[in-house]
């Protein structure tokens, strides 16, 4: 910024003379603006003295680098960090740190935005009494021998083939028997959330897309994308179909994909569905499956509330339709898990199933990073074995869901709140629109935190399901009583009549 | 394959190096005392079956613990709820206060900074995934454990880089070794992120010294890099002398470094039951940083791989009982010292050296004078006469990446003491015969045949029969 540009310019004659000094002085104001950001931010508390000190050598690594932590660490790292929980999780937060219980804390929050099912544990549990100490711990039963050798050492990592067994067995029991499953075409994981992770990682490339029908469950957003770096691209459903699936829907999404030169390398569909709770039809299967082969993609179907439907409609698995239909299976698979139909999520057990060879020899070796304990793949296999109880369990959550369901909906309809047509799953997906100020997401936002923070509901809005319509949101019923639903309707009528007002 | 995603299709798993190819073998014609007596022993598996029968008495006594019940009282539907990525508090706090005991508890570790996992090849992911972005790069000392190519490459898609140590110096990392190997990235253009180091080692079975840990925290501050110390080993240092095993959280301390501060936030140490406990199948493991956004991003990562409520549960339980866990470090380390004795003389007495160590459930033996050239081939050679001859599977260094051919880790206590004096008598013959076969050679001067090296020829091919087992070979 000295006089020889402008001079240079002088001598050219070329408005030169203007250019000469701008560009200098933009430079210079530019650089001072970006340091004093850089200093304004520092994302770790540790010596900004030093920083200080280091200011006057402009030209310091240290200074054009950020000195703080977060630059050296990876970019999945900071922005799951740094992203404001979505409702789902923040909501779940606070009815953790508040639980409402009857007797010892009346005014606590009501958790109806976690999908586990209190509804039938007690039967559970008393097997456990019953026969829990001989399927703990590998024990040789009855008094023998407690042998830890076989449950400490390292077994496959996809799982113990006994497991499986039990596994296969119990899948087809809960799916009313219609369907057998190949304890061969499974691989175990730690959860569910693992093996669509794992699916993820097997099926695309990162930047590579699913298409998954909105509105979805919002894990979904971190199961797939977080780290293999598959993109999500919602398929629009609309309260006007029941939220139910249009293969018209898929296709558009699909062009709409090849459009912005997003390669789509599968469908992800949940049947039952979360949260609406619908099941497709078999004639809707075989659509899929039709135009999985026309473009020439993958359908992961997630099965994981195949086991709890409170509906009248008949559940039918993919399984049951690759058996009777001539597909090619080589794109299916299935992802099941113990954490809804037998309310064990803290076993943390998921299964892919495939009928592709390929498939599965990628997903045996990506185990190893998400095992299931072995000494609870012991026990699960007493439990699941005991078909007895099994089918006596299966039976009698049916008939604690159905009413649950029909006893929360019917109260939700008294106070003017409409829910979907539902067959499956743990939750409503209620219409709350009406009591929403401005028909937007900030106005549903506003209504979900109204319910969190002052009626001490949680309940899982529409947005955080990318859902395209306003004012939607899903009540999970199974973590209530009969006496506990009494006291949700008084406390959404309080909401409704402070809007009222 | 087209319809896979690369990954899927790569081979970057590394699942086909002889690492694994020996355990192929070995599952197919497994060493049994009574019923294949023949077999392939197994020594190419870092396992700890020494002190299952401590464990197996505490668990008799404690019935409670795997019994979901917590004073007599049943907690199971606590449990089968409990899916809390931050973990069973209880669990965590007898985690921390167990990894501080075996560093003679001159550390201490805060829960809230410990993420668990599903294993520790679960754990040292994550941290990858926390730390790196594709491309990017780590560096590694040689020789390193073979898995390491499958869990911090494959999905993360980073690079490792190796910095070669040499026996020259036992192996020790040395300055111009970390510039070398940093330099080397930067010709490939990689982003070096940070150093990964075992300690105690995989596969040397040594632990670091503070020098180099030292060396190591001012490379890595000098570079504004990470340091990841994999201490799944800690538990299983055998040597008397207290101050043998130094964690890198004890020099951070010994620095008066604050936990807040720079460099305590660029180390990263992970943990597992796997090893000290002997305990892989129950799958625990865990990752230890300072550093917030790390922990915070590990957590909501160890969605994907978290540890079975139930075993939280058990183990908590186990690893706060002090009287156990005091007993239990006490005479693993005896026994694991005893095996190694054993072990050392019995190469010795077949004139077998192996590197001096103090830790780990293996060693790493010199076999550089039985190599027919000092090439990777001829190591290559001898390890599968090794595997098909003399019937014990063994880890090659070539599968650790270590620059010079000739040694091999092996593994000793994963099998009982009966098992590992076969082992070493079958080393023994073998070694004697190549000594006969050399002695036999040179005799003979000449390739010719005299009828008096075909007479030994024969004596060594009936003494190596009589010597291979009792059993005709399948």
């Amino acid at each position: 910024m000295r006089v020889i540009v402008p001079l240079q310019g002088v001598v050219q004659g070329r408005g030169g003379l203007v250019l000469g000094s701008v560009i200098p002085c933009a430079l210079f104001y530019f650089l001072r603006l970006y340091l004093k950001r850089n200093r304004a931010s520092p994302a770790s508390p540790s010596s900004p003295s030093s920083s200080d000190l280091l200011l006057p050598r402009t030209h310091s690594r240290t200074l054009l680098s950020p000195r703080a932590s977060p630059a050296l660490l990876s970019s999945r790292a900071t922005s799951i960090s740094k992203a404001p929980d979505s409702p789902y999780y923040a909501g779940r937060k606070t009815a953790l740190r508040d639980p409402y219980h009857p007797l010892s804390n009346p005014h606590g929050v009501l958790d109806l935005g976690l999908a586990q099912n209190k509804l039938s544990l007690d039967l559970i549990e008393e097997w456990v009494v019953e026969n829990g100490r001989d399927s703990i711990v590998g024990g040789g039963g009855g008094g023998g021998e407690l042998s830890i050798e076989g449950i400490a050492t390292y077994q496959p990592f996809d799982g113990l083939l006994s497991f499986k067994v039990a596994l296969a067995g119990f899948m087809s029991e809960v799916m009313g028997r219609s369907v057998s499953f190949n304890p061969s075409q499974m691989v175990l994981t730690a959860g569910a959330s693992a093996a669509i992770e794992i699916l993820s990682f097997c099926l695309a490339d990162s930047g590579n897309a699913f298409l998954v029908p909105s509105p979805y469950y919002p894990g979904f957003d971190r199961d797939i994308k977080l780290r293999s770096g598959v993109e999500i691209i919602p398929v629009t459903c609309r309260s006007t179909d029941n939220f139910n699936l249009s293969i018209s829907a898929l296709d558009q999404a699909f062009n709409q994909a090849k459009k912005k030169g997003l390669k789509v390398r599968g469908v992800l569909i949940s049947n039952p569905s979360n949260p609406v709770g619908s099941i497709l039809s078999r004639d809707m299967l075989y659509s899929l499956l039709d135009f999985a082969q026309e473009k020439n993609i993958h359908i992961i179907c997630d099965e994981i509330f195949a086991g709890s439907i409170h509906g009248d409609e008949e559940f039918v698995s993919m399984g049951e339709v690759l058996d009777s239909a001539d597909f090619d299976r080589d794109r299916v698979h299935i992802v099941y898990g113990l954490s809804k139909d037998l309310s064990l999520p803290g076993f943390r057990v998921g299964v892919i199933y495939s009928f592709n060879e390929n498939v599965l020899a990628v997903a045996k070796k990506m185990a190893r990073f998400t095992s299931i304990s072995v000494p609870t793949q012991h026990f699960l296999i007493s439990m699941l074995s005991d078909t007895k109880f099994i089918q006596e369990y299966i039976k009698t959550n049916k008939v604690r869901l159905r009413k649950m369901y029909t006893d929360f909906v019917s109260a939700l309809k008294k106070l003017g709140i409409r829910c979907t047509k539902s067959s499956g799953g743990f939750y409503c997906w209620a219409d709350m629109s009406g009591l929403i100020r401005s028909y937007s997401e900030k106005g549903e936002l506003e209504l979900f935190d109204k319910l969190l923070n002052v009626a001490k509901i949680n309940v899982t809005p529409g947005s955080a399901c990318h859902c395209i319509e306003f004012g939607w949101f899903r009540c999970c019923f199974t973590t209530l009583t009969e006496k506990d639903i009494p006291v949700v309707i008084e406390r959404i009528q309080k909401v409704i009549e402070t809007y009222k007002s | 394959m087209k319809f896979l995603s690369r990954k899927a299709t790569c081979n970057s798993h590394g699942q086909d190096s002889s690492y694994f190819l020996g355990w192929q073998e070995y599952e197919k014609n497994a060493y049994d005392e009574i019923t294949n007596p023949s077999g392939i022993i197994q020594m190419g598996l870092a396992e700890n079956q020494l002190s299952f029968d401590l464990l197996e008495s505490w668990m008799a006594n404690n019935p409670d613990a795997a019994g979901f019940k917590r004073n007599g009282q049943s907690i199971f539907r606590e449990l089968a709820l409990f899916q809390d990525y931050h973990g069973l508090p209880e669990f965590k706090n007898a985690l921390v206060q167990f990894m501080s005991q075996i560093r003679g508890n001159k550390v201490t570790f805060d829960p809230s900074k410990l993420v668990l996992t599903a294993g520790a090849t679960s754990a040292s992911e994550t941290l990858i995934f926390c730390l790196a972005n594709p491309g990017e790069a780590f560096l590694l000392p040689t020789p390193y454990y073979p898995g390491f190519d499958r869990d911090l490459k494959w999905r993360t898609e980073v690079e490792i880089v190796p910095i070669h140590c040499s026996s020259s110096n036992n192996f020790i990392v040395t300055k111009s070794a970390l510039e070398d190997a940093y330099q080397r990235a930067h010709k490939r253009n990689l982003k070096v992120k940070g150093v990964v180091i075992t300690n105690p080692s995989n596969p040397l079975g040594t632990t670091s010294t503070r020098q180099e840990l030292d060396l190591l925290l001012d490379f890595v501050q000098d570079k504004n890099i990470h340091l990841i110390s994999d201490e799944i080993y800690s538990g299983t240092h055998f040597n008397s002398s207290p101050n043998k095993f130094i964690s890198v959280a004890q020099v951070l301390k010994d620095r008066n470094l604050d936990d807040n501060s720079e460099l305590s936030k660029r180390v990263h140490i992970l943990y597992s039951l796997s090893k000290d406990l002997g305990l892989p199948g129950f799958r625990v493991g865990a990752l230890y940083s300072n550093d917030d956004t790390v922990v915070s991003a590990a957590t909501k990562m160890s969605s994907f791989g978290l540890i079975s409520s139930q075993t939280q549960y058990l183990l908590s339980c186990m690893l706060s009982d002090q009287k156990f866990t005091t007993h239990y470090i006490v005479e693993n380390q005896k026994r694991l010292k005893n095996r190694y004795d054993i072990i050392v003389s019995g190469l010795r007495n077949a004139g077998i050296g192996v590197l001096p160590s103090d830790a780990g459930l293996f060693c790493y033996v010199d076999m550089r004078h039985l190599l027919s050239s000092n090439t990777f081939e001829a190591e290559m050679e001898l390890w599968k006469k090794i595997l098909y001859q003399v019937k014990l599977n063994i880890s090659p260094g070539a599968a650790c990446h270590c620059t010079e051919p000739g040694w091999f880790r092996v593994c000793f206590a994963n099998m009982s003491e009966d098992t590992l004096s076969l082992a070493l008598q079958r080393i023994k013959d073998f070694v004697d015969s190549t000594k006969r076969g050399d002695e036999t050679r040179g005799a003979s001067g000449s390739s010719r045949y005299s009828s008096r090296s075909v007479m030994s020829l024969t004596k060594k091919w009936v003494l190596r029969l009589s010597s291979n087992g009792h059993e005709p070979e399948r």
